[in-house]
């Protein structure tokens, strides 16, 4: 397949799952014949009509609850949030119901669904359009939770999604809705596992989404000072692959974990919990962790003070390096 | 009953008798029209119609007041064109425009009295000019610069809401708070207050909005339920918000709603007066529904042509808010060409005072961030704030 952006191969993913079992529906607000505020549904209510893309009343819990009960019929709905910042009427339903349905029913019931959620800044919004609150969700058993960085990923982890029957949230890093790549003819890794990006040996960049991008910059500008960093993109963030991650560090014996949720109680304190644990003996540093501020996200003439960059996460390879 | 005598009931009921679930399930009425419920005491044509229960409203305005709602319907219709302009030349990061919705603004907000709080979605420009918030406010928001920022109290304006529907539930709190300080229904029209919370038809479908119904209802709040149908939530008609008309929903909440034409200054204003007063007066919420027409995009970010056609904007192009408001007042010789010229000569003023004012709005210091989280210290927040100091000091010393 020629280069594409991530948010055709999104488009072009749920396609090929919609194609594939006509159990699947889309549902969200704007999705039909707006094709979604990012465009990513557009095209798909006219060719699979409105039965199967629904252009659903303005209610997240509405559209999270009625998703619930259409899996419990055998659909499988793939949800859109429109904003990161509007998950949270629908919060109730995805931490009480979606995702302990599975253990309350002692397996006898599947939420097959999907939550897609466009995430994080950098897109100089206005406020509650800029959030990262996976960490909500990675902090709730009975969620999958993945991301996505690039578009052979994302054509691929989205149909991996719909087609896995348990509940997933689906990130997508709305600020690299536009970046153009190439998409394989077939996936090479399963919907769990992350992925080096960058092969390298002397400290490991674990990320993932919006922040991949940002650390393949990073490790290209320090190769230029000499530094040879190893990036990971985590990919899933829930359930972490915890062998991928623990088997670059052991090589690297430095880690540090970058992403844009603010840092305390983010899903790198998961992560360097992780590290430390598994990779004791090899570390040569603390973990550091690169994130927001632990504050509310800011107006937009300041995300770039409160995101992470390259110059942050170069000052962290530094003092890492240093220690 | 079992289903099936409901079913043989329903098609043994004689057309003449169905008539209430025939009203009840009546399709939503065309966006043209609406329909025969909805209080209209100015026609697109400038013809005032008479109204028994509002007349008396209308007729203690004096012809300056009238005039100043002329005044207040040109100068926020420019200070938002303005607005659009500086978001087009990049210097708002959005601008969601009030254009068409003039009228519902003004009206509402001009019948509020000085001790009553609104709680505004992100489109009340000009609810927020008639409470005299200066529009510069607004578009610190807009440019990034802050997220409003300013103080809710100094003109009873809360701040913009972005989540939809939230502001419904505060609105109520407000409302039960201000009946719990007794400022209800002690017939002194100065001091009794009520509260109008804002929203759009789209917002009807949260649950946010429906609960605060309830709410409002259950502790007959006194509060004024103004939602601005626009006809659209982005590309979303009416139709996949409601089966049925909205103002028609207050009615299962056990408490008055009333539609009235949202282009309309004199009935908007009217309408609401009278809600607000049963409210501040302790006779409980009202449901407002100001029938309009959103005539631009949903925000500048917006593309309108995606899903919605060109001859329903042309037919409302002909209910325009202002157009009617002049005829009516030149005809009754209540303003004359020097007036309307002296408001299009202060358009420019304001005009310029937003453009100069975004221009030279300056840019946040990068610590503002950590400044207003917490009213008590908080350690994390200070280190962090040092941290950031610090980090931004390496740069100026050249060390990063
Ligand atoms: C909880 C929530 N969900 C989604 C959105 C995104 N959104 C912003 S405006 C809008 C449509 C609102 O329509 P309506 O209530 O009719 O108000 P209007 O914009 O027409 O004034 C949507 C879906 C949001 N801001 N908040
Ligand atoms: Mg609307």
């Amino acid at each position: 397949m020629a280069a594409t952006t991530i948010a055709r191969s999104i488009n072009a993913g749920l396609r090929a799952a919609m194609e594939r079992d006509p159990k699947v529906l889309l549902m969200g607000e704007d999705i039909g014949k707006l094709g979604g505020v990012f465009r990513v549904t557009e095209g798909l209510q006219k060719d699979f009509g409105e039965d199967r893309v629904l252009d659903t009343p303005l209610a997240e819990a509405g559209i999270v609850g009625t998703a619930i009960g259409l899996a419990l019929r055998g659909y499988r709905p793939v949800v859109e949030i429109q904003f990161d910042g509007f998950i949270y009427p629908a919060f109730d339903h995805i931490t009480s119901q979606v995702a302990k349905m599975r253990a309350r029913s002692l397996s006898t019931v599947t939420l097959p669904m999907v939550i897609r959620i466009p995430v994080g800044g950098g897109i100089g919004a206005v406020e509650h359009h800029s959030e990262s609150n996976e960490a909500y969700f990675t902090h709730t058993a009975g969620l999958r939770v993945v991301c996505c960085s690039n578009a052979d990923d994302a054509f691929w982890m989205i149909q991996e999604a719909v087609a896995t029957d348990d509940p997933v949230l689906f990130y997508e890093p709305k600020r690299r809705y536009w970046d153009k790549g190439e998409v394989g003819d077939a996936p090479d890794l399963s919907l769990g596992q992350a992925r080096v990006v960058r092969p390298g040996t002397q400290a490991t960049l674990l990320a993932y989404g919006p922040m991949v991008k940002t650390c393949l910059q990073a490790a290209e500008a320090a190769a230029a000072a000499g530094q040879d960093l190893e990036v990971v993109d985590l990919r899933s963030l829930s359930p972490l692959d915890v062998d991928t991650i623990a088997g670059s560090v052991r090589r690297t014996g430095h880690a540090i974990v970058v992403h844009e949720a603010p840092t305390a109680g983010g899903l790198g304190a998961e992560i360097a919990a992780t590290i430390q644990q598994e990779c004791f003996y090899s570390l040569e540093a603390p973990v550091l962790r690169v994130g927001g501020y632990d504050v509310p996200y800011p107006p937009a003439k300041l995300e770039e003070e409160f995101l992470p960059d390259l110059d942050r996460v170069l000052d962290a390879v530094d003092r890492s390096l240093a220690y | 009953m079992s289903d099936t005598d409901v079913a043989a009931s329903v098609a043994a009921t004689p057309a003449g008798s169905s008539s209430e679930l025939d009203r009840l399930t009546a399709p939503v009425p065309a966006v043209q029209d609406g329909g025969p419920d909805m209080v209209q005491l100015l026609t697109p044509e400038g013809q005032r119609v008479p109204d028994a229960r509002y007349d008396p409203i209308v007729d203690a305005l004096t012809d300056e007041d009238l005039r100043g709602f002329y005044r207040d319907l040109v100068l926020i219709r420019r200070i938002d064109t303005e607005a659009t302009a500086l978001q087009r030349q990049g210097e708002l990061g959005i601008w969601a425009s009030l254009l068409g919705q003039e009228a519902a603004q003004v009206g509402s907000g001009r019948a509020l009295r000085p001790q009553d709080y609104a709680f505004p979605t992100y489109r009340e420009h000009g609810v927020a000019w008639c409470r005299g918030v200066d529009p510069l406010n607004l578009l610190g928001l807009f440019r990034g610069v802050n997220h409003g920022g300013w103080d809710p109290n100094e003109k009873n304006f809360h701040l913009y809401t972005i989540v939809i529907g939230a502001q419904t539930l505060h609105a109520t709190g407000y409302a039960m708070g201000v009946q719990k300080d007794g400022a209800v229904g002690t017939g002194d029209l100065e001091r009794d207050t009520a509260v109008i919370a804002y929203f759009g038809d789209g917002a009807t479908s949260q649950g946010d909005v429906s609960e605060s119904l309830v709410f409002a209802g259950v502790m007959n709040a006194p509060i004024v339920f103004f939602c601005q149908n626009n006809q659209w939530a982005i590309s979303e008609p009416n139709e996949r918000q409601t089966r049925g008309p909205l103002y028609r929903r207050a009615s299962g909440f056990g408490f008055p709603g009333q539609r009235v034409d949202g282009n309309d200054v004199l009935a908007v204003y009217a309408v609401t007066r009278a809600a607000l007063d049963a409210a501040r007066g302790g006779q409980g919420p009202t449901f407002l529904e100001a029938f309009t027409y959103r005539m631009g995009a949903h925000t500048t970010s917006d593309d309108p042509t995606k899903y919605r056609v060109s001859a329903e904007v042309e037919v409302w192009k002909h209910r325009d808010p202002i157009e009617r408001l002049k005829a009516w007042l030149a005809h009754e010789g209540k303003a004359d060409i020097a007036f309307f010229e002296s408001v299009e000569k202060e358009a420019d003023e304001v005009a310029v005072h937003v453009r100069e004012g975004c221009l030279s709005m300056p840019d946040p210091d990068g610590t503002q961030m950590f400044d207003h989280v917490y009213v008590e210290p908080h350690p994390l927040v200070e280190r962090e704030r040092a941290e950031f100091l610090a980090y931004q000091a390496g740069f100026e010393d050249g060390g990063h």
